[in-house]
């Protein structure tokens, strides 16, 4: 972290659109998980978090990550307000533009809070700090009699106290402070950190005044709607625009061609037919009005199903050897007592944001703006200097609130669309993708096959462990013809299982990708914790021991395992979940009749997770009635934000396990909409119980995916408890539960 | 067609074709972005209004069904939905928000239908809403508080 420094306050009225005037601070932070080095111009090198204290005592911050529902700009706010001893009434959050100036904005991998905290706390402490040194000229004391307390500093001496906006003048004319003369406060201290917080966006969301990408309005602007090839990739080979035409509102139809991504980055967009109406729906009718020959291109024999038995073919032959594997898993196979073999499946998904993509765009000679609900907004600028050939510096990304993401909106495809209208119709547009747009045309959660083996000694011990896994992977969306899962995949829980193996192979067989592929909220984790939970939980069941106890053993002594990252994994803390869920669930307990408990954990952007979940199963309607989850996140930020976040990751795991698949047929998405397409709803919602541990003293780790790979395994163990059916491919309502 | 639309206690006189979804009249025409598209037919709820007084989705009505009937979106304000948002505001109930508007607008209906509503009878209304965020156990909480909330205060 740089120096945080005093800003110039022209520049940060230009750049804000914020008024000037008061203390205003700034420091840089840069992460080093990128997937992309954003465009570096060489004039900047600024501070890239925010925040300023005005004379009415408003402090507003200015958030860098995007807000999608994960409670961002909420935690980012809680950090700086309790070391800056605030009133939290008087905080306020403005999004940031896309900006290589605020370093790495990609709001994924659950890291935001996770690299952003320490630079936050230090932020507030050193306007605290300025405070009180105004305070104490003012007084003529000594700065250690004075102290900062509900947004006011206060004389220790006499209880004399002054406003915080009242100090600001004064303030804002001081030195900064040397970082070394900043004290962080102790946990014990912290009066937001760790605690309860409302979102700083309630007013907003119970208004309907917050503003989505979708509710950008922009003087003069059309509306557009994209017919895209049913199969990917898939171009216009002729189109009939005449019906089009005729309906009312519609001014303008046109052709744009695929923007291919250059190997190795960027998404590029599918290109097709776009309408242009005044309005959306009649820019909705307009495309379903065309009529359109496509040249559909290769994939155009890509069948999911057969591709599912391809898969399962292949995790039953040998496959690439992964390394991390140790042992020799034949011997132990040879001579184990007993061994057990599954394969398992999961489908392809979508991540079926409740705000489907979309994006306003500009395209003014040497310049574009854009307005979009996006979450890599940096990715977004540098695709469009690009494919635009114009320079990054004159392309504004504005970020709006996001409806929802779960990785759909870190692919910009929807940006470039926009853009590509506006550009020639020479108007603003806003793109609309319609829910079958967004159904049909994802970026998508690969479908995966799972092979396993696990030998048992006579104690039943897991003596060797075996694993072969194929999906397509996501970098084949950046480079084609990778057909294998890459390293950073199979890092998300497969070559890192958390349990103390000493014969385990990993093979890894070859998956093509036919469709776009691309990251959903936990990612590979839903693989590599279904697999494993479900077989743990099938070894358990051969051994005849209890899955807790059997989780517990296999997860083995106490142990840390240094990786690459500054986060160990440290299996005592796993335990420490999992003997925690197992006392909040009652583990052991008498159940109703057709009742089950199911219980899964997992290990994931280096937090700690474990699941009971408790099923009814009549006629195979499967009831998820309860679910007991702990979490070990290290510091926790805002408790009940973390919260929130747990309980949507069950609903999110729920809607996946019960309805989610996303199948092909010559090349096309069969599913349209959310009636063939279904979420889980209130009726099936669950009692939810969330724990977290008490971990204030270690850095934060991930909270908005590490609950979403248990939640399927757990709650297929628990219908193999209630009924005694395995279910090995999801999801389940096409095993016959509903 | 030329036409009246009573929203929120306001009249706009807007001109548009007959057969458009009041979603996007509402939308694009009148300019109120609180009422949300998410399906487009009437499987999510996102775009619930009141339409003198009844729950539908405004994606799947018509303008001319609309003509001369008070119409309440969630800029408006009806003494429920006070209660609602204040019951949102203490169990911290959104997440993205999105959905938000429709989630309320439909405990509204509920709650000047049923005066204090049971888990069964806020499952028959509120799963027409899809929240993909998750956050169903905090509507189903803030449902009963703002009921609480409304017998304290009268």
């Amino acid at each position: 972290m740089s120096k945080i420094q005093q800003i110039n306050r022209r520049d940060f009225v230009k750049l804000f659109g914020l008024a000037s005037g008061g203390i205003i601070l700034g420091c840089n932070t840069t992460t080093v998980e990128k997937k992309f080095k954003p465009t570096i111009s060489k004039d900047y090198f600024e501070p890239n978090l925010f925040i300023q204290i005005e004379k009415n005592g408003n402090i507003t911050l200015i958030a860098s990550r995007s807000e999608m529902g994960q409670g961002i700009r909420t935690s980012l706010a809680s950090a700086i307000a309790d070391e800056l001893e605030a009133d939290w009434d008087y905080i306020s959050v403005k999004q940031a533009i896309g900006h290589e100036k605020y370093g790495n904005q990609n709001t994924d991998g659950s890291r935001s809070v996770r690299t952003k905290l320490e630079p936050m706390r230090k932020m507030g402490a050193t306007a605290k700090l300025m405070l009180i040194t105004a305070a104490a000229q003012k007084w003529n004391v000594a700065e250690n009699v004075c102290k900062a307390e509900n947004h006011h500093i206060i004389n220790t001496q006499n209880n004399e106290k002054i406003f915080y906006g009242d100090l600001v003048e004064n303030a804002s004319q001081l030195e900064i402070p040397d970082e070394k003369t900043v004290q962080l406060k102790k946990v014990a201290d912290f009066k937001y950190i760790g605690k309860t917080l409302k979102s700083v966006d309630l007013k907003d969301f119970t208004h309907g005044t917050a503003t989505y990408g979708i509710d950008v309005r922009v003087p003069n602007m059309k509306f557009a709607a994209v017919a895209r090839c049913p199969v990917t990739f898939g171009t216009v080979k002729s189109f009939q625009k005449n019906n089009a035409e005729k309906v009312v509102g519609v001014e303008n139809i046109i052709q744009i061609d695929r923007l291919k991504p250059p190997t190795g980055k960027f998404f590029g967009m599918l290109g097709g037919v776009a309408v242009i109406a005044n309005n959306t729906w009649a820019a909705f009718q307009g495309k379903l009005a065309l009529d359109i020959k496509w040249n559909k291109g290769e994939n155009e024999t890509f069948n999911s199903e057969e591709f599912k038995k391809t898969l399962t073919d292949r995790v039953h032959q040998a496959g690439k050897l992964v390394p991390g594997s140790r042992g020799n898993v034949n011997s132990a196979f040879k001579n184990a007592q007993q061994t057990v073999e599954a394969t398992y499946h999961v489908p392809f998904l979508a991540h079926a944001p409740m705000e489907v993509p979309n994006a306003t765009a500009w395209y003014q000679k040497d310049e574009i703006e854009v307005w979009a609900p996006v979450q890599d907004p940096q990715t977004a600028r540098s695709e469009l200097a690009h494919f635009f050939q114009i320079p990054v510096e004159n392309i504004t990304v504005n970020v709006t609130f996001l409806g929802g993401a779960f990785g759909r909106k870190s692919k910009s495809d929807f940006v470039v669309e926009a853009v590509a209208i506006s550009k020639e119709i020479k108007a603003p547009v806003q793109v609309v993708w319609t829910r079958e747009d967004d159904i049909q045309h994802s970026f998508y959660h690969a479908t995966s096959a799972q092979y396993l083996k696990g030998g048992l000694d006579k104690n039943s011990k897991v003596t060797g462990w075996l694993q072969r896994v194929g999906f397509p992977s996501i970098v084949s969306s950046f480079k084609p013809l990778s057909d294998y899962a890459s390293g950073f995949e199979l890092s998300q829980g497969f070559t890192n299982n958390p349990y103390e193996l000493q014969n385990f192979r990993l093979e890894n067989v070859k998956a093509e990708a036919n469709l776009r592929i691309g990251w959903l909220r936990s990612v590979v984790h839903i693989h590599s914790g279904f697999g494993i939970n479900s077989f743990v939980d099938e070894l358990a069941f051969a051994a005849k021991k209890d899955a807790v106890q059997f989780h517990l053993e296999l997860i083995g002594k106490d142990r840390i395992i240094k990786g690459k990252s500054n986060y160990p994994y440290n299996s005592k803390r796993l335990k420490a979940v999992l003997n925690q869920t197992a006392k909040m669930a009652n583990w052991g307990k008498k159940l109703p009749q057709n009742h089950g408990l199911g219980v899964a954990i997992h290990y994931s952007f280096y937090s700690y997770v474990a699941t009971i979940v408790e099923v009814s199963v009549k006629n195979k309607n499967v009831k998820v009635e309860n679910v007991w989850t702990t979490i070990d996140c290290g510091l926790a930020l805002n408790k009940d934000n973390i919260k929130n976040q747990l309980e949507g990751a069950t609903l999110f795991g729920m809607s996946l396990a019960m309805y989610g698949k996303i199948s092909t047929e010559n090349g096309a998405v069969e599913q349209h909409n959310f009636f063939d397409y279904q979420m889980t709803r209130i009726k099936d919602a669950p009692n939810i119980e969330i724990h977290i541990m008490d971990k204030m003293e270690e850095p934060p780790t991930g909270v908005g995916e590490p609950g979403v790979p248990v939640i399927a395994p757990a709650i297929c163990n628990a219908i193999f408890n209630a009924t005694g059916k395995r279910v090995r491919s999801l999801p389940l309502v096409d095993q016959g539960f509903a | 067609m030329k036409t009246d639309l009573i929203i929120n206690k306001k009249t706009y006189t807007i001109e548009v074709q007959k057969d458009t979804p009041l979603l996007w009249v509402i939308r694009d025409i009148v300019g109120l972005t609180g009422t949300k598209f998410g399906c487009g037919v009437s499987q999510c709820g996102a775009c619930s209004i009141l339409l003198n007084g009844k729950l539908v989705k405004s994606c799947s009505t018509l303008v001319s069904e609309a003509t001369g009937k008070k119409i309440l979106t969630i800029e408006g304000t009806s003494e429920n939905l006070e209660f609602l948002r204040q019951a949102w505001n203490a169990g911290n109930v959104p997440q993205c928000g999105y959905c938000q508007s429709g989630q309320l607008i439909a405990a509204t209906s509920l709650l000047d239908k049923i005066e204090k509503p049971t888990d069964e009878d806020i499952d028959a209304v509120m799963s027409a809403n899809i929240c993909r965020c998750g956050t169903y156990s905090r509507i189903r909480k803030a449902i009963h508080k703002a009921v609480a909330l409304k017998n304290k205060t009268l």
